[in-house]
């Protein structure tokens, strides 16, 4: 699966694109991610699953673009 | 209208005409922010003839805005924005009737600025003020366009106007909890390039055209995500968050209380790890998590969880003893301990540093 990085989420995760071992589902993802960059805690964001919101856990498969969108904030 | 030449050239579009033209003209639309955001919405939206145009922004213009805010020259700084963005307006469009309101929207006034607006538009800069526009248009039922920038990438959506499949979606939606601080860093801290917000602005004015004249599809219901070195968009499909609501008038109401009134000077004893500890062993308190539902990590020594956007409404809930209230850093914990100090009466505690204090240390 690849994961897309928004914002400066970049900063923590110092990349905008990861090809990743696709794990389970949506919220195994997001504890590996935490587990691998613990500075996501503190930030606010969400998932998207193939350009869908994710609110609830969503099974992965191969081949599955997830992004990680922060809140945006300037203006 | 008096002035149909004005319009001629978007009168003669497909699909719009004089009956769009004339929606405009009724139309009463506020901006939140004359920056780099709503510099460029407010003057393309009085270029297109809406009617009337209110401009929030308590700030002067500095050296530092001349790069994206357009509007402004270096003879204007230090002066008010509205007062230079209402005169420029003014000789641009002199049918256009402006108000100006030079001051910060806060809660106190929020609702009574937007009263009478047909939509309001999101160009501020804070996430104070983007939760407080959200949750104030879901309370007045007004349709919010939504932007935001941060360093090469901007975002626009509609809030609180029904999609295609008549579902309306809100900022909570997305992100349900307000962040402590301006954690996602500003324009100040993080640098912009004056051209993406004036894209944004832009996105944000047609999204006010679409929906006043009901042409084409609007954002509702999809983020939109534009990237600068990329030229390139990434939309997403909005869903619902079922268990984080905006806040109701009550509740919006309660909390401007909240923070301008007593309760922000309770002291609130706030204890440390090792102290929450000993408390917990003796049982003599009642421990409650006030994060979202959503929040990680999960945690099993907590006796409750009642996220701090229900408090308000819940606080019946609480047992008749010393209450300990954890977060996730021990700041909202801290309010919530107060507000449960006063509503209740009863002896509250917040843990210093909140859950990632107490895995810190024992981890």
């Amino acid at each position: 699966m690849e994961l897309l990085i928004f914002g400066s989420l970049t900063d923590i995760i110092g990349t905008d694109k990861l090809v990743l071992e696709t794990p389970q589902d949506t919220e195994l993802l997001k504890v590996s991610l935490l587990k691998q960059y613990p500075s996501l805690e503190q930030t606010h964001f969400f998932l998207a699953l193939n350009k869908i919101m994710v609110q609830e856990k969503q099974p992965l498969q191969e081949g599955d673009v997830v992004a990680l969108m922060p809140a945006f904030s300037g203006g | 209208m008096d002035n149909q030449q004005r319009y001629i050239r978007q009168m003669i579009l497909p699909g719009f005409g004089l009956a769009a033209q004339g929606k405009l003209a009724k139309a009463k639309v506020l901006i939140v922010g004359i920056g780099a955001l709503g510099c460029p919405a407010l003057q393309y939206l009085v270029g297109a003839g809406v009617g009337q145009i209110g401009m929030v922004d308590p700030d002067a213009i500095s050296e530092s805005n001349l790069h994206r805010q357009l509007l402004y020259g270096q003879a204007d700084i230090g002066k008010s924005k509205v007062a230079i963005a209402a005169g420029a307006m003014r000789l641009q469009n002199p049918a256009i009737k402006i108000k100006t309101y030079p001051v910060a929207i806060v809660r106190q006034n929020a609702l009574d600025l937007m009263k009478g607006y047909d939509l309001v538009i999101d160009a501020t800069d804070n996430f104070q003020a983007k939760y407080l526009l959200n949750d104030a248009a879901a309370i007045l039922k007004i349709p919010l366009i939504y932007g935001a920038v941060t360093r090469y990438q901007g975002q626009v959506s509609v809030f609180h106007f029904p999609d295609q499949e008549g579902v309306s979606y809100n900022y909570r939606d997305l992100f349900p909890i307000e962040p402590a601080d301006n954690i996602a860093g500003s324009c100040e801290s993080l640098g912009v390039i004056g051209v993406l917000p004036g894209i944004i602005g832009c996105l944000q004015a047609a999204e006010a055209i679409k929906i006043i004249t009901g042409i084409g599809r609007s954002l509702a219901g999809r983020l939109y995500t534009h990237d600068f070195l990329e030229t390139s968009n990434y939309e997403i499909a909005i869903l619902k968050n079922e268990e984080v609501k905006p806040l109701t008038r009550e509740a919006f109401l309660i909390t401007e209380n909240q923070s301008s009134e007593y309760w922000e000077e309770i002291d609130v004893d706030e204890i440390t790890v090792d102290a929450f500890l000993k408390l917990k062993t003796k049982e003599q308190v009642f421990v409650l998590d006030v994060r979202e539902s959503e929040e990680y990590p999960a945690i099993d020594f907590s006796d409750a969880q009642i996220p701090m956007s229900e408090l308000i409404q819940k606080l019946d809930l609480l047992p008749n003893k010393e209450i300990c209230v954890i977060c996730h850093q021990g700041i909202r914990s801290v309010y919530a301990a107060q507000l449960i100090q006063a509503k209740k009466g009863l002896k509250t505690y917040s843990l210093k540093g909140g859950i990632t204090a107490y895995f810190n240390k024992l981890t």
